[in-house]
């Protein structure tokens, strides 16, 4: 299953993560400008996976926004096993189990721009396992019906292009992984749970399988 | 407790499996009174559904009493009585606050693989395979009911099982399939292909809602027969060329709107047969494909049929050719539910006249047999899981 793109968009679309702040009212100071001028070397422009997935949610920017701000709300749209640390306002630290093999892999993000209610922009620190930066935006949908919820992201894979080709074969690339945990993000705040079927009943010979 | 259990094609059986339990907030749980075989288990029970396992336990036609409530449920309580629509909705997302049910955004784990065959995923199903959620179906003296506040409609009077079980999947399918239509009361005229379960809720739905004439194709004596007592002209498909009888019982014209109440699994194509039996195609519409020819120019086709994948040879050019609206899929039940069952407790219907065969949940896997190869008359199947 799932072994291609979900959701293809035009090059238009594919804005790669913006690390430097869009003009806007309410930007934040980043504290270091420093890492700001280094991060654009991240993810060199030729080498890393571009994801862009988006998903439109019937509700506030602003609590969308106030969700996603608090780190170490996200697991909980993370089907992967994750473990998020905030250290910091703007520093986290991510260990997650990545293909191919599961093992673990850690690296600490930092917030670099941010835009209340509107956009959150993150990198990678040096020496991480898997460079990556990224953004989520938050802009109304047409009619001003919920919130437009775009995430870019832009990773070195661990294993190169073969890592890259094993994760989405098995359904484990970043795209999917980014669709998956915007629909969880959808699902939570719409639905107030993320629906699963992991604990009913079920007959032989499945039932082996599962204990 | 038991479960009836798709085991690979025609081959169900019986099973001892746990009983379900309670799993996210908003859902209960329900002990089955009544459950029945829809005409889409044929689908399943053929091993025309992509993405079944073994062990999978189906059923989306169920009914009962609430025995347990997760945190989160406001509307029902335990004990209450209830029938439970074969559509799983949020009732949060952009599409269930426009009541299209079926296409909710929420509910179905596995939507990724949907997205991937469908482009998006519609609402999860109970019992309906992997890619429709993979939920654990009704068939069964027990099942879990996610978003337990959307769904199931409760029924305070003491109407019997067999008069309400259908509000669960059948007659409201039946109905939107009319509805569908745009009949305009005292002149449309409705053909209605395939005498079913949902053929027959079909033809009493247009009836209700002011068909002046009803139109009834199948090839099944007993079917034919039923639908005739509801006062449908029928026509039996082997009796030679359906287009010009229809042409006749229309002045010409044409049916103002033509339902296909067969789907995928149409008889009458040796073409079809071969080519899906090849895997060359999933479906073989030729119910679809004659309901497409006959209807009237600007009329309205409705298709309440159930479609998996592929298929071939579909007049499109009729269809463009004569300005045809199209109207389908699955059915946005929790639509209905309340208005049909006003319906019934006023007497305007008795959805127990479609049941034929009622057997102890134990003896389900004959039933579907039975009901497969429409053997002694069989056209519905209530399952009686307490037997």
């Amino acid at each position: 299953m799932g072994n291609r793109p979900l959701l293809r968009y035009s090059l238009r679309n594919m804005k790669p993560p913006t690390l430097a702040s869009p003009k806007g009212p309410r930007r934040r100071a980043i504290p270091s400008r420093k890492g700001l001028a280094s991060s654009k070397i991240v993810v060199a422009g030729d080498q890393g996976v571009k994801v862009c997935r988006s998903v439109t949610i019937m509700a506030p920017a602003e609590r969308l926004y106030a969700f996603w701000r608090n780190i170490e709300n996200l697991p909980r749209i993370i089907k992967h096993a994750v473990n998020i640390t905030a250290r910091s306002d703007i520093e986290s630290h991510w260990s997650v189990s990545a293909p191919p093999g599961g093992h673990r892999v850690e690296w600490d993000a930092l917030i670099i721009n941010e835009e209340p209610g509107k956009m959150i922009a993150w990198r990678s620190t040096e020496n991480s396992e898997i460079p990556n930066a990224g953004t989520v935006r938050f802009e109304p949908a047409p009619g001003d019906e919920g919130t437009e919820v775009t995430v870019n992201l832009e990773y070195n894979p661990p294993g190169g292009k073969t890592g890259a080709l094993l994760a989405k074969l098995s359904g484990e690339e970043g795209g999917q992984q980014v669709a998956e945990a915007l629909r969880c993000f959808k699902a939570l705040i719409e639905a107030g749970e993320i629906p699963t079927t992991d604990g009913q009943p079920v007959g032989a010979p499945q039932r082996k399988h599962h204990k | 407790m038991k479960a009836v259990c798709w085991m690979g094609k025609k081959h169900m059986e019986v099973q001892e499996v746990d009983d379900p339990r309670i799993l996210n907030p908003r859902d209960c749980i329900v002990r089955i009174t009544s459950t029945a075989i829809c005409g889409s288990d044929l689908h399943l029970y053929d091993g025309y559904i992509p993405t079944m396992e073994k062990g999978d336990i189906l059923g989306h036609e169920f009914m009962g009493e609430v025995v347990e409530i997760g945190p989160e449920v406001k509307k029902l309580q335990v004990g209450d009585r209830v029938v439970v629509p074969f559509t799983i909705s949020c009732g949060g997302c952009f599409h269930c606050s426009r009541q299209q049910w079926s296409c909710c955004d929420n509910t179905n784990p596995n939507a990724a693989l949907a997205d991937t065959l469908y482009g998006f995923s519609g609402a999860a199903l109970y019992g309906y395979s992997h890619m429709m959620g993979g939920y654990a179906g009704g068939q069964a003296q027990y099942a879990r009911v996610p978003f337990a506040d959307v769904g199931p409609i409760k029924i305070e009077s003491d109407l019997p099982d067999d008069k309400v079980l259908f509000l669960s999947d059948i007659f409201p399918t039946g109905y939107m399939a009319a509805e569908n239509c745009n009949i305009e009361r005292g002149r449309s005229v409705v053909a209605v292909w395939g005498c079913g379960p949902v053929g027959q809720f079909a033809i009493r739905s247009a009836f209700m809602l002011g068909a002046a004439k009803v139109i009834a194709i199948d090839n099944e004596p007993e079917r034919l027969r039923m639908a005739e007592e509801a006062g449908a002209i029928t026509l039996n498909d082997d009796d030679g060329d359906i287009l010009d009888r229809i042409k006749a019982l229309t002045g010409g014209r044409g049916p103002d709107a033509a339902i296909d109440a067969v789907g995928m699994e149409a008889h009458g194509s040796a073409y079809d047969n071969v080519k899906q039996a090849l895997k060359l195609e999933n479906d073989r519409p030729y119910a679809l494909r004659q309901a497409m020819r006959a209807v009237r120019k600007g009329g309205t086709l409705s298709i309440p049929g159930v479609y998996s994948g592929f298929i071939d040879k579909v007049p499109f050019g009729a269809a463009f050719g004569k300005g045809v609206t199209m109207k389908m899929g699955q059915t946005h039940t929790q639509r209905y539910l309340r208005p049909l069952l006003d319906m019934i407790e006023q007497d305007q219907i008795d959805p127990s006249f479609v049941i034929t065969h009622r057997v102890p949940l134990t003896k389900a896997p004959e039933a579907y047999e039975t009901f497969a190869k429409k053997q002694d008359g069989c056209i519905k199947v209530v399952l009686d899981p307490a037997a």
